[in-house]
C-alpha cells in the first residue's frame, strides 16, 4: 500500500513538472520543471529497484544536463517566447484523436499487463552488478560510447567556438 | 504492489508531454528541453520492462540512452549557441533557412 502510494505521489509530482513545461513561457521556468521531473522519475527507479540508474539519473541528467540548458539560458539571455498560432485542422482532429489513442493504449496496457504486480524493488541493480555486466557482456557498446562521447565534446567545441577566434589568431 | 502497467501509462503520458512541447514551442530551448522529456519517459519504461522481465540489460541501456542524451545535450546546445550567434533570435520561426 505504501508502495502505491508513494508511486501515485512522485508520478503526480512527474506529471505536473512536464505539464508546467509546457504552460510556461519563459525557458527558465521550463527547466526548472523539467528538474522536478527528473527527480521525481530517480525516485520512480528507485520503487522499481533500479539503485544505479536512480542515482546516475539525478547526477547526469537532473545535475549535469540541467546545469548545461540553464547555463545556455543564461548566456543568450532567453526571454519569454512568442506563441505562434496553430492550425485549427490540428485542434480539431489531433486532441480528439490523441484521446481516443492514449484511452486505447491504456486500456490494452492495463488488460495485456494488469495481472503482473510488481514487487518494491523488484529486479535490484545495485551498481555492482550493473558494474560486472557493463565490463563483460556489454564491453564493446562500453567502448564505443566512450568515443561518442569523444566525438561529441570535440563537435561542442568546435560548434561553440567563436568563428573569429581564429582570424584573430592569423592577424597575430 | 504497482502493476507494471501504471509505469508504463506514466512513462507514455511524459512522452506525449514531449511530443507535444516538441510541437508547440516556440523557443529552441524549449524545444529541446522536450525531447529530454521524451528520452526520460522511454527511460521509465525501460525499467519497468526490466523489472518485469527480471532482465538486468534493461538497465544498462538507459545507461547508454543517458550517455547519447548527455551527448546530444552537448552538441545540440553548441550548435544552439551558433545559431544565435548568426541570427540573434532563439525562435524557430525565425530560423528557417539552411543558409544565412
Amino acid at each position: 500500500m505504501t508502495h502505491l502510494i508513494i508511486f501515485l505521489a512522485f508520478g503526480a509530482l512527474c506529471v505536473a513538472g512536464a505539464v508546467n513545461l509546457l504552460v510556461q513561457r519563459h525557458p527558465i521556468n521550463g527547466a526548472l520543471s523539467l528538474v522536478v521531473v527528473m527527480g521525481s522519475l530517480a525516485v520512480e527507479y528507485l520503487l522499481l529497484g533500479a539503485e544505479f540508474v536512480a542515482a546516475v539519473q539525478v547526477i547526469v541528467y537532473a545535475g549535469a544536463i540541467m546545469v548545461l540548458f540553464v547555463f545556455v539560458i543564461m548566456l543568450l539571455n532567453a526571454g519569454e517566447e512568442e506563441r505562434s498560432k496553430g492550425s485549427h485542422v490540428a485542434l480539431l482532429f489531433g486532441i480528439p484523436g490523441m484521446l481516443v489513442a492514449s484511452v486505447l493504449i491504456g486500456w490494452v496496457l492495463i488488460e495485456r499487463t494488469g495481472s503482473h504486480p510488481l514487487a518494491a524493488g523488484a529486479l535490484p541493480g545495485a551498481p555492482r552488478t550493473i558494474g560486472w555486466l557493463l565490463f563483460h557482456n556489454f564491453l564493446l557498446p562500453f567502448e564505443v560510447t566512450s568515443i561518442l562521447v569523444l566525438i561529441a565534446i570535440m563537435g561542442a567545441v568546435v560548434l561553440a567556438s567563436h568563428p573569429d577566434a581564429d582570424q584573430g589568431k592569423k592577424d597575430r | 504492489m504497482v502493476p507494471i502497467a501504471y509505469y508504463l501509462i506514466l512513462s507514455g503520458i511524459l512522452f506525449a508531454c514531449g511530443v507535444t512541447g516538441f510541437l508547440i514551442k516556440r523557443n529552441i530551448i524549449s524545444i529541446f528541453m522536450s525531447i529530454e522529456l521524451m528520452l526520460n519517459g522511454v527511460n521509465l519504461s525501460f525499467v519497468a520492462f526490466a523489472a518485469q522481465w527480471h532482465a538486468l540489460s534493461g538497465q544498462i541501456f538507459v545507461f547508454f540512452v543517458m550517455v547519447v542524451a548527455a551527448a546530444e545535450a552537448a552538441v545540440g546546445l553548441a550548435i544552439i549557441i551558433a545559431v544565435y550567434r548568426t541570427r540573434e533570435t532563439l525562435n524557430i520561426d525565425q530560423v528557417d533557412l539552411l543558409k544565412l
